[in-house]
């Protein structure tokens, strides 16, 4: 990887212990969720990296140990880097310090997450689904979560199909 | 509607009425605008110069729903949407009528998951199904012309046992 990148990833392990992976020049760093706010204020304003542009979870389901991984994803316009925090939490309860106070977009961003994921952020200002409606139980991104598809009518199966389809009344 | 709960069945003179009732209705029928998504072009190019909509009487198309008869939903409801549609069908004046445009309106179309509703009849009732992804702007004229023929066709006493 680059000279630059090199010294904020040691600067990072002397100061969190994170582990990183390197792959064609670009770095993924796995920290633990009571250091991510530290860890993206000293990037934010140590190193300049001035833009999170992604922040979003991923489910690994039958690997169960830890299930979810919250992706931080940060670019530096000045320096023209970007590094990549993981956060690895577990399937119950699973719970994460917010990112609000260091990037703003992480209050839209972590609505999702929890939406989507069922990860709550701790101290996040307002807690509440974003895409799915209010009364919606589960969280449908989680891999253990049914698809909600249903089957296509054909002329054979019509008749059963539209005895169960909820039709608006007038 | 007040002159279908009058009325009733009165022999020729209903019959005269009907159609010249039936023919006002099409003749000047107002859409609301509900373009959700990608049909929403279609249906634009269809209002627009080339493949005119206005010499079918849909001169222009209202944002209120007070003000318009028709409800055109082009493009896919999702689930978080039902409610505001079913809300704004419901604040449409009698005479209304529905087209179901595309067919993610229609069925579903392409998107068979937790989020979308598959056909917009679940939400309201819907008088026209307009198939094609997206239907081209003759495909939705072709559509508004036969909600007109069911509309030529409508009789007061139906409509009269309806208003109770």
């Amino acid at each position: 990887m680059e000279k630059s990148l090199e010294t904020i990833v040691k600067d990072l392990q002397e100061k969190f212990g994170i582990m990183y992976e390197e792959f064609r020049g670009e770095v993924q760093c796995m920290v633990k969720a009571e250091n991510i706010v530290e860890a993206l204020k000293t990037l934010r304003d140590t190193h300049h990296f001035e833009l999170l542009s992604m922040l979003n979870a991923i489910d690994y389901y039958p690997q169960t140990s830890p299930r979810f991984h919250v992706v931080y994803q940060l670019n530096s316009l000045s320096k023209n880097l970007t590094v990549q925090l993981r956060v690895a939490v577990n399937g119950d309860q699973p719970k994460v310090p917010t990112a609000t106070g260091v990037y703003k977009i992480g209050m839209w961003r972590e609505r999702e997450v929890f939406d989507m994921f069922g990860i709550e952020f701790e101290g996040h200002p307002d807690p509440r689904r974003i895409l799915m409606p209010e009364e919606t139980e589960g969280h449908p991104l989680r891999r253990d979560f049914p698809l909600g598809y249903e089957e296509p009518q054909f002329t054979f199966n019509f008749e059963e199909i539209d005895l169960r389809k909820p039709y608006a009344k007038e | 509607m007040g002159v279908e709960q009058k009325l009733g069945n009165m022999g020729v003179v209903t019959t005269t009425l009907e159609q010249t009732v039936n023919w006002a209705r099409t003749n000047a029928m107002w859409p609301m605008l509900f373009g959700l998504a990608c049909c929403a072009i279609e249906m634009m190019a269809a209002q627009a110069a080339h493949y005119d909509m206005s010499r079918f009487g849909m001169e222009l198309m209202r944002a209120s729903p007070r003000q318009s008869d028709l409800m055109i939903v082009a493009g896919r409801v999702s689930k978080k949407m039902g409610p505001v549609l079913r809300r704004l069908y419901e604040q449409m004046p009698e005479p209304k009528w529905v087209i179901a445009m595309g067919d993610c309106a229609s069925c579903g179309g392409v998107f068979n998951n937790y989020a979308i509703y598959q056909g917009v009849d679940e939400v309201v009732p819907v008088d026209v199904f307009v198939a094609g992804c997206p239907p081209r702007p003759e495909a939705l004229i072709h559509g508004v012309l036969t909600l007109y023929e069911k509309v030529k066709g409508e009789k007061f006493k139906d409509l009269a046992a309806d208003v109770k």
